[in-house]
């Protein structure tokens, strides 16, 4: 089935144009899929971008997700509690 | 995948649960907005593992679960009618309408089709001239720049046999809804990631600051969502009520300005219906007049509808967090992914399938995926 939202970030492998408009070839994970980069005309090869509905709503602000990352690194002035964990995706 | 499974990591989960546990002092209810949160939350169990003070309330933020019977019995309608060739998102096939859903309607021989981008609708109407074809434009503020650009394409490219049946809802009003009601037990907020994204963060600062409550701006991997909680409950024990970005690599504060362009050209605020919780008095967009030739409604006489949702389905309770979906006497009984009496069971975003994939019932311990 084909979801209304997908929002997972795809990695674009190639861009070109389509009857004038922009469009990416963009890859999830060894799925590739045709989005259109209207509201994204600068995303290049090379960058993530987060897709709904066909279409680039964002690129991936890599340095900001690096930044989240660090910043859950720094956290934990706790001792761990119990063995309970989150699982991988 | 990258920027998938670096937001899952179960080290850094714990810090940020650790984090939260030591924060917390007294009871905390946080709703998260989006039905993709919702399905994140239940799929890893993160409701489990946080300390039992801080209780996640699942909010109204899965498009399909919040489309009305209303528009989707003028989609069976349409779709019904000789010589048109209806496109939707697949998850909307199954949403029960008053006594049909469109995927009844395929069955019994009309031509229905299932569409990934809206601008595939468009190509189809330009392949199919002597055909009238209806794209069913639903979704939040997320799915609203492509729909919109679907029927703005249509238009440049003068394709007179395109329409679309659009029911946008929109987040914001949505919350407000929420926060106003006097049976609300919300604390704080998880703002919907994506269509911050689209929209930015800036729609949210009034209500924050009119209601007093925490808003955060989440994403939707497991660490998203712990950041997300951890953010709140700081703001909550501290007698904060701002809105803050937890999503920073997908959100900026004024959100996609192109997009908003376009949606401002194509859309007009309208009042909304939204399932099992009645109108929201400027709650979703509706085409503006430049784009009324485009507009499915005045296109196709669509009857008087004699509008009737279930009785027996207790989604609107579910879709404003009053009950969690195995509260729902019908929940894994008589309504089941399989035979889905309610659209909070239809879509893959809606808690009650949720529940019912991940969990089964409301106790059992999470099984993860
Ligand atoms: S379990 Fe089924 S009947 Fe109950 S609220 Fe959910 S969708 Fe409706």
């Amino acid at each position: 089935m084909v979801a209304v939202c997908l929002g997972v970030p795809g990695r674009i492998i190639d861009t070109h144009t389509d009857r004038g408009t922009p469009m990416a070839t963009v890859d999830f994970g060894g799925v590739t899929k045709d989005v259109c980069l209207a509201f994204a005309p600068e995303a290049d090869v090379g960058q993530y971008v987060i897709i709904h509905a066909g279409f680039a709503i964002t690129v991936l602000d890599e340095e900001a997700a690096h930044a989240s990352l660090d910043l859950f690194e720094e956290i934990g002035i706790v001792e761990a509690i119990g063995q309970s964990g989150v699982e991988e995706a | 995948m990258k920027y998938l499974s670096e937001f899952a990591d179960p080290d850094l989960a714990r810090k940020l649960l650790d984090e939260i546990a030591a924060t917390v002092t007294r009871h905390w209810a946080i709703m998260e907005v989006c039905g993709g949160q919702t399905h994140s939350i239940i799929r890893h169990g993160i409701d489990q593992l946080l300390p039992e003070e801080v209780e996640l309330i699942h909010g109204p933020g899965c498009p399909v679960c919040v489309t009305p019977a209303e528009s989707i019995d003028r989609g069976v309608q349409i779709a019904s009618k000789p010589n048109v060739i209806f496109c939707s998102f697949g998850d909307m096939l199954r949403v029960p309408g008053t006594s049909r859903d469109l995927f009844s309607v395929r069955a019994a021989g009309s031509d229905v089709r299932v569409v990934y981008s809206p601008l595939d609708a468009v190509t189809i109407a330009e392949d199919n001239p002597d055909k009238d074809v209806v794209f069913f434009a639903v979704g939040f503020e997320t799915t609203a720049p492509a729909n919109a650009m679907a029927v703005h394409q249509a238009r440049e490219r003068g394709i007179t046999n395109f329409s679309a049946l659009v029911s946008h809802v929109l987040v914001p009003p949505a919350i407000e809804a929420i926060v106003t009601s006097p049976d609300s037990r919300v604390d704080a907020f998880l703002a919907a990631g994506h269509v911050c994204s689209v929209m930015g963060t800036r729609q949210y600062e009034p209500i924050a600051e009119k209601y007093r409550v925490p808003i955060v701006v989440t994403g939707f991997e497991p660490l998203d969502v712990l950041d997300g909680i951890r953010r709140a409950v700081a703001q909550l024990e501290a007698g904060q009520a701002t809105v803050e970005n937890a999503y920073e690599r997908a959100v900026q504060t004024d959100g996609n300005e192109m997009a908003q362009r376009m949606l401002d050209d194509v859309f007009d605020i309208t009042d909304r219906q939204w399932r099992g919780i009645g109108e929201i008095p400027a709650s979703g967009w509706r085409l503006t007049e430049k784009f009324r030739d485009f507009d499915a409604e005045r296109r196709f006489d669509v009857l008087d509808l004699e509008v009737a949702e279930s009785t027996t389905c207790r989604s609107g309770e579910v879709l404003q967090g009053l009950i969690k979906p195995s509260e729902c006497p019908e929940f894994g009984v008589t309504c089941t992914p399989r035979h889905p009496l309610g659209a909070t069971m239809v879509s893959g975003e809606g808690a009650c399938a949720a529940y019912y994939r991940y969990r089964r019932s409301g106790d059992v311990a999470a099984t993860g995926g």
